[in-house]
């Protein structure tokens, strides 16, 4: 049986698409993936991301089990700070990636992925040592994702300005958002400018309500889980189940810059050490032949099946199809020509430097 | 929901419309472009390909998923809507006019619905 999110009525209002997802009954899309993703591009998007899970770290120990459970370094964050992290297992594969909160150097928030939020439970309890204690607050929880250029604007309209965080990555808490009690992070899975606000689950549709207002005039509008997902690979960023998995270590995945080496100790890390220079390396794939690579479509160097698409789709602001693959180290280069079956037909691809967007 | 009355439908959600020599032109309804979302890329057979019934000549894709598109005759393909390569989007915007493709030479047909058939069936999917 699907979940509701705290916002399930105000996407069905909205004329939300509604779909399956990791769990969630989620809206794919209100108005259509383009005009969507085009919105949060050129003006501002609202999505609705409560189905992300949120854990709790809590004690004396919290940051010691952060830097055991994460292969990221944690000791140099202020409070407020926010850090990307995979969280890996003992063979060095990803068991997903999160965002961690610092609220204190006791107590740090894990924002997890909704399908692999029992997962990660259990693994992060299983390996939770000293004085800490876990709890997953996530169904208490709602969490909206403002984005694009105009998310700064609308955001003044609501929020005061000493709970708009200026950094990226760096979060407010405890913000009044017109009665609201809310985090205001500077963060999201778009590659454009813009806040997500976690509130909590009773809030939900009143911050949805109040912050789609206060947006009008900017040109926001409710977007779904269809453009999310062609911002997010437009932008390059990597997805749970497509170009991370467990048996994919973050070096694999381009994750190098997230894993600290240097560091005493991380779970993972030995397998890591062993396992030394990857194999396969995710690319960027621009398709140049007529038609779209999608996930599973295998990649062809000659008549030689080299690797596999993780994510592809035609990107609307790029207007372009693009796709990213899992590929040997040595076809890793940009310029390199492949092919890529899609259906029965092979069709040509380049190998090109990601991102594919980069906000300007 | 647009259903124009002078077509024929599958179940498979193409519209078929006949002409006075018998050749049939072969697009997607509304219904179908409201599902698939906003169309991106559109692969269309040659002329003079030749498909049976129920056989899949062409595929459309959104910017989510691909989608067959399914022969409702037998026969040969006599004329393709070139114009689609470059404005996939057009199926979305007008899909009655946005045919795919016209076929002749027809000698068989899948069981077709009418206008009103083709609403009913649509609406026991949306249940």
């Amino acid at each position: 049986m699907e979940l509701k999110t705290p916002l399930y009525d105000c996407h069905v209002a909205a004329g939300g698409k509604i779909v399956p997802f990791a769990g969630y009954l989620l809206p794919v899309q209100y108005t259509g993936v383009i005009k969507e993703h085009m919105a949060v591009r050129t003006a501002c998007g609202l999505f609705d991301v409560s189905h992300m899970g949120e854990f709790l770290i809590k004690g004396a120990d919290a940051l010691a089990n952060v830097q055991n459970l994460f292969c990221n370094d944690f000791t140099n964050m202020y409070d407020g700070q926010v850090r990307y992290s995979p969280m890996l297992n003992g063979q060095g594969g990803i068991v997903d990636d999160v965002l961690i909160y610092k609220i204190s150097g006791e107590e740090y928030m894990l924002v997890v992925n909704a399908a692999n939020r029992h997962k990660d439970a259990e693994w992060v309890q299983r390996n939770l040592t000293g004085n800490a204690d876990f709890e997953d607050i996530s169904d208490s929880i709602a969490q909206l994702a403002l984005q694009g250029p105009k998310a700064k604007e609308i955001a003044a309209k609501v929020v005061p300005a000493e709970g708009i965080p200026t950094k990226y990555y760096s979060f407010v808490k405890d913000v009044d958002v017109q009665g609201i009690k809310c985090t205001v992070s500077r963060t999201g899975y778009t590659g454009e400018f813009g806040y997500e606000f976690y509130c909590a689950a009773e809030d939900g549709p009143k911050l949805w309500d109040l912050l789609l207002k206060a947006g009008e005039e900017y040109g926001l509008i409710p977007c779904g889980l269809g453009a999310r997902d062609t911002l997010r690979l437009e932008a390059a960023m990597p997805l749970y189940g497509h170009e991370l998995a467990d048996d994919i270590t973050p070096f694999e995945a381009g994750l190098d810059f997230f894993v600290k080496l240097e560091k005493d100790h991380f779970i993972g890390m030995d397998a890591l050490l062993i396992k030394g220079e990857p194999k396969r390396i995710r690319v960027g794939l621009k398709i140049t032949g007529r038609g779209i690579a999608r996930e599973h479509c295998d990649v062809y160097n000659g008549d030689e099946k080299i690797g596999v698409v993780t994510s592809g789709t035609h990107c609307p602001y790029l207007n372009a199809p693009v796709a990213m693959a899992m590929v040997p180290t040595k076809y890793a280069e940009a310029g390199t020509q492949v092919k890529v079956d899609v259906r029965g037909r092979r069709i040509a691809a380049e190998v090109v430097p990601l991102p594919f967007y980069k906000r300007s | 929901m647009n259903i124009p009355e002078n077509m024929c439908y599958t179940k498979s959600h193409e519209w078929v419309k006949f002409a006075d020599d018998g050749s049939a032109t072969v697009g997607l309804t509304d219904y179908a472009q409201r599902e698939l979302g906003d169309l991106v890329f559109v692969n269309l057979p040659m002329a003079g390909d030749t498909f049976a019934a129920g056989d899949t000549f062409a595929d459309v894709e959104s910017v989510k998923a691909v989608s067959d598109v399914y022969s409702p005759v037998t026969g040969v393909v006599a004329d393709v809507n070139e114009e689609l390569a470059d404005a996939p989007q057009t199926i979305n915007e007008a899909p009655y006019e946005a045919w795919l493709v016209r076929f002749d030479e027809i000698t068989d047909q899948e069981d077709l619905l009418t206008a009103e058939e083709y609403a009913a069936f649509v609406e026991s999917e949306q249940k």
